[in-house]
């Protein structure tokens, strides 16, 4: 955090997280440190993504934090969900959807210049 | 009047659950314009104001009882317009749309209230439709959130490829983004191609 302020004048952090860690927060939990972090001008990157719900509640709790000349939002994108097509997993009754990549910042400084179905290209501004 | 009475019978054992069916889709994409051209369809008037100035819808509309017959089958639905999702607001946008600041940071605040109230609809919906602009880029991450929703949830879900009255439109593309999922080129504003997007209704909603 101190080291971020530090570098603040030139550089931009950039905070990759591990399925590992998200899967062991609450869903409140993550979205809390996600906007957290891209409020502090972090771009966040998730190895495996959110539910799609934990997407929603994370676009309602974006919108009750905007302030004008503040913070207009968030940038994220990711790849859409694919199903899991695995055999013993559907006898398990486990959940078949798979979520994935997804990248998360302020959208003042994230811009995505081109998303499709396996290619996400972004920029990122100061 | 025995017609009548016939019909009336028919009707109470076609009849359906009710379903309630949400209309979404990025800002601009032709929500409230295909709302208003199903309810004039089906029940003679109209839901809200169309504008080119994106978040007009900043309070979902809801209408019921809308009666839809295609291919034989009668379905009974509540549309709701959303506003649509969005994950930014900036009230610089609504200023080069020509309001004044302050309009504009009024705008700008009912535009997020709006959206929370699209998630908030989301979770108490049986089906949706999500219009997409078909000139632009598919991809737009609150179409894969709208998506994913459905998906997890197992709900049925209609794409309408809008605007393929613009030369530019490309439904193909909107197929190819999403190919598990029903895709219907329509044009919201000319009423181009609704038929078949009123039988795909009927058919998923049913
Ligand atoms: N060319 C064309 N324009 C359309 C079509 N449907 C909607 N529009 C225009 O797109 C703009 C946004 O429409 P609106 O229904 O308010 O979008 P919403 O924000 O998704 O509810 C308006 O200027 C409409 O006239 C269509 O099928 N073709
Ligand atoms: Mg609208």
């Amino acid at each position: 955090m101190s080291q971020n302020k530090n570098n603040s004048q030139t550089n931009i952090q950039l905070d990759f997280i591990s399925e590992g860690k998200l899967a062991q927060m609450a869903p409140m939990e993550k979205i809390r440190m996600l906007l957290d972090e891209v409020r502090s001008g972090k771009i966040v990157v998730l190895e495996r993504g959110l539910a799609p719900d934990e997407e929603a509640k994370l676009i309602e709790m974006t919108m009750t934090e905007i302030i004008p000349d503040e913070f207009s939002g968030i940038e994220i994108e990711s790849y859409p969900i694919e199903q899991n097509t695995s055999f013993l997993r559907k006898i398990l009754g486990k959940n078949t959807t798979k979520t994935r990549l997804t990248i998360i910042g302020p959208a003042d400084q994230l811009k995505t210049i081109r998303k499709d179905r396996d290619m996400i290209t972004a920029i990122v501004t100061k | 009047m025995v017609i009548n009475l016939f019909s009336w019978i028919k009707r109470l054992f076609k009849k359906k659950k009710k379903a309630k069916i949400g209309i979404y889709g990025p800002p601009n994409a032709g929500k409230t314009t295909l709302a208003n051209r199903i309810v004039r369809d089906w029940s003679g008037d109209a839901m809200g104001p169309v504008s080119h100035i994106p978040h007009e819808t900043r309070r979902a509309r809801r209408r019921e009882d809308v009666i839809i017959e295609a291919n034989g089958t009668t379905v009974t639905l509540d549309i709701i317009d959303t506003p649509g999702l969005a994950t930014k607001i900036d009230f610089h946008g609504f200023m080069a749309c020509g309001m004044e600041e302050e309009e504009a940071k009024r705008r700008a605040k009912e535009a997020t209230e709006g959206v929370i109230e699209a998630v908030k609809w989301l979770e108490d919906l049986d089906g949706v439709i999500l219009v997409m602009d078909a000139t632009e880029d598919p991809f737009t991450q609150v179409n894969v959130t709208v998506i994913g929703n459905m998906e997890a949830r197992k709900l049925p879900l209609v794409i309408a490829a809008n605007k393929i009255d613009v030369q530019t439109a490309s439904p193909a593309r909107i197929r190819g983004a999403f190919p598990q999922h029903p895709t219907i080129p329509i044009s919201a504003l000319e009423g181009i191609n609704t038929d078949q997007l009123y039988k795909e209704i009927a058919k998923r909603f049913g």
